[in-house]
């Protein structure tokens, strides 16, 4: 980012923090309602320096990079099917539609029956949540390889492989990773939704004690705080890597 | 340039041999070509001439083994084409650069497709930048030429393979009328330095009688050889040659056969 870019993020966010001051000012709210931002503040510098959210955090991030990962690698392969085969195509797109068109919320409980609390039903739900967006831009992409540019790799007897590595996954590589960059964030959701569910450990488990038993509004906030920066930092690693892999055209 | 020595030197002999191609498509049969014979010499430079429609790109489709004709065949040095060889280079009308790759990637890439090493494929690439005049713009992203700088990639890379038999579709025609003139006194330059026989598509008859030995001239839909007329005039050429008392006969020659069509 530039230093401009920089600044204008910053002042952004100052914005933000003073619109919520105010919210909570003018309204008259009481903290269990909503908690004013240094008090959330405080919360969260409390809660990572006693070590209350950091264990939660790093279960969240687990599931969300396995699921991700599991999720996208299944994604490319079956949207290249897709965009490469009518046959694939007519045959899958309606359980995918029909997968996607499902509610993650109605699903997660029975993951949660079927995998138990663990790792896995949370990772399973991060891979179906990215899995859609990924397929789709990887189809759009790869169907967007020009014609002159596929034609050219035949006249030089470009192997299935050779185009592949060389026209296909380079030209398809902005489309894909904008799935990727929507597919990340989409993956966060599914995480705590997934521990909503049930789990032991895991953000979405710090908000469901933070509203409930301990009724630590501030906790749940500064938790809430942490979900989103969490999708951003995860946001800004997709697109660091677009600029790497994608550049300047 | 007819019948040049035998032996090694007598490489990119293109036979077309009544060629006919019909194309399937959803509103009916489309004859594209019909019977459609040609022969090229070695190191001789055809331009195929013809109304739009009348099956040129097709044609050169089919010497380049992208299309399988339904009638006839084609045969490089004696070898019947059944699918592409990289060794007959082309030029499309567009660039059909790789957009993410720079000027040397573009060039390159033929010779990574063939499995060059890496010591051969760099030393090719400084000879074929010299030669299209590309040296300072190695680095460059296709984005950033003008098209007529991109149509010399496009050559360079044509030509990365030492090819037999260059094949050009319309290369130029989409670039200013200087650009186009200057690239023709190139091409025909490089033409005679390196002894390729070339098979070029044109809508330009003064571009057709610069640049070949013979004029062929295509018919409407379906394609098939209306005339085939020698040129005549001694190379090396310059864009002067076509002031020549020979060329004004030769272009009514060919417009004549490309009149009853336009009219
Ligand atoms: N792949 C194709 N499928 C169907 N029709 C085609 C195809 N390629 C070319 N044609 C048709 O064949 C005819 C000849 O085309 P083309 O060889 O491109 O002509 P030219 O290059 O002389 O203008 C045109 O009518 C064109 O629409
Ligand atoms: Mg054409």
């Amino acid at each position: 980012m530039t230093r401009v870019g920089a600044l204008t993020a910053l002042a952004a966010f100052a914005v933000a923090v003073v619109a919520w001051k105010a919210i909570v000012v003018v309204g008259g709210l009481p903290p269990f309602i909503l908690p004013p931002p240094e008090m959330v503040g405080a919360r969260l510098a409390e809660a990572v320096a006693e070590g209350t959210i950091t264990p939660h955090l790093r279960a969240t991030i687990v599931e969300v990079l396995l699921g991700f990962a599991a999720g996208a690698l299944v994604a490319l392969v079956i949207g290249y099917g897709l965009a490469r085969s009518a046959l694939v195509e007519r045959v899958l797109s309606p359980y995918l539609v029909a997968a996607q068109a499902t509610p993650i919320l109605a699903l997660a409980p029975l993951f949660a029956i079927w995998f138990g609390p663990g790792l896995e039903s949370k990772v399973l739900i991060c891979a179906l949540i990215v899995f859609f967006p990924v397929a789709i831009s990887t189809m759009v992409g790869v169907r967007s390889v020009d014609a002159g540019l596929l034609e050219l790799g035949r006249s030089l007897r470009a192997t299935r492989f050779q185009v592949l590595t060389t026209l296909e996954i380079p030209a398809a590589l902005p489309n894909i990773l904008g799935g990727m960059r929507v597919g990340v964030t989409l993956a966060v959701v599914g995480a705590i939704v997934g521990e909503w569910a049930g789990a032991r450990e895991g953000l979405g488990v710090l908000v469901n004690l933070a509203r409930g038993s301990l009724f630590d509004i501030p906790l749940m906030f500064a938790t809430l705080v942490t979900i989103a920066a969490l999708g951003i930092v995860l946001y800004a690693l997709v697109v660091l890597v677009e600029r790497r892999l994608v550049g300047v055209r | 340039m007819i019948g040049v020595a035998g032996g090694g030197d007598s490489r990119g002999r293109v036979t077309v041999r009544d060629v006919a191609l019909t194309f399937r498509r959803a509103d009916g049969p489309l004859h594209a070509l019909d019977g459609v014979s040609l022969d090229v010499a070695p190191g001789e430079v055809v331009a195929l001439i013809g109304p739009n429609g009348s099956g040129k790109s097709t044609l050169l489709r089919v010497i380049a083994g992208l299309l399988a004709p339904d009638r006839g065949g084609v045969a490089v040095d004696d070898r019947p084409v059944t699918r592409p060889d990289p060794t007959v280079g082309l030029v499309f009308q567009e660039p059909r650069l790789l957009p993410w790759r720079s000027v040397a990637g573009n060039v390159r890439y033929p010779l990574e497709l063939a499995g060059w090493s890496h010591a051969r494929r760099e030393a090719r690439l400084e000879e074929l930048l010299a030669l299209v005049g590309l040296e300072g713009a190695a680095g460059v992203r296709p984005s950033q030429l003008s098209g007529g700088m991109r149509q010399r990639v496009a050559l360079a890379r044509a030509l990365a393979l030492q090819p037999r038999v260059l094949l050009l579709d319309e290369p130029f025609s989409a670039l200013d009328a200087l650009t186009r003139e200057r690239l023709n006194v190139e091409l025909l330059a490089l033409w005679s330095r390196t002894a390729t026989t070339g098979i070029v598509v044109t809508h330009s008859i003064p571009e057709a009688i610069f640049l070949a030995d013979r004029v062929v001239v295509l018919s409407a839909r379906p394609g098939r050889v209306l005339a085939d007329l020698p040129v005549g005039l001694p190379r090396p050429r310059a864009m002067s040659t076509l002031d020549e008392a020979v060329v004004s006969p030769l272009a009514r020659a060919v417009r004549a056969h490309l009149e009853p069509v336009a009219a």
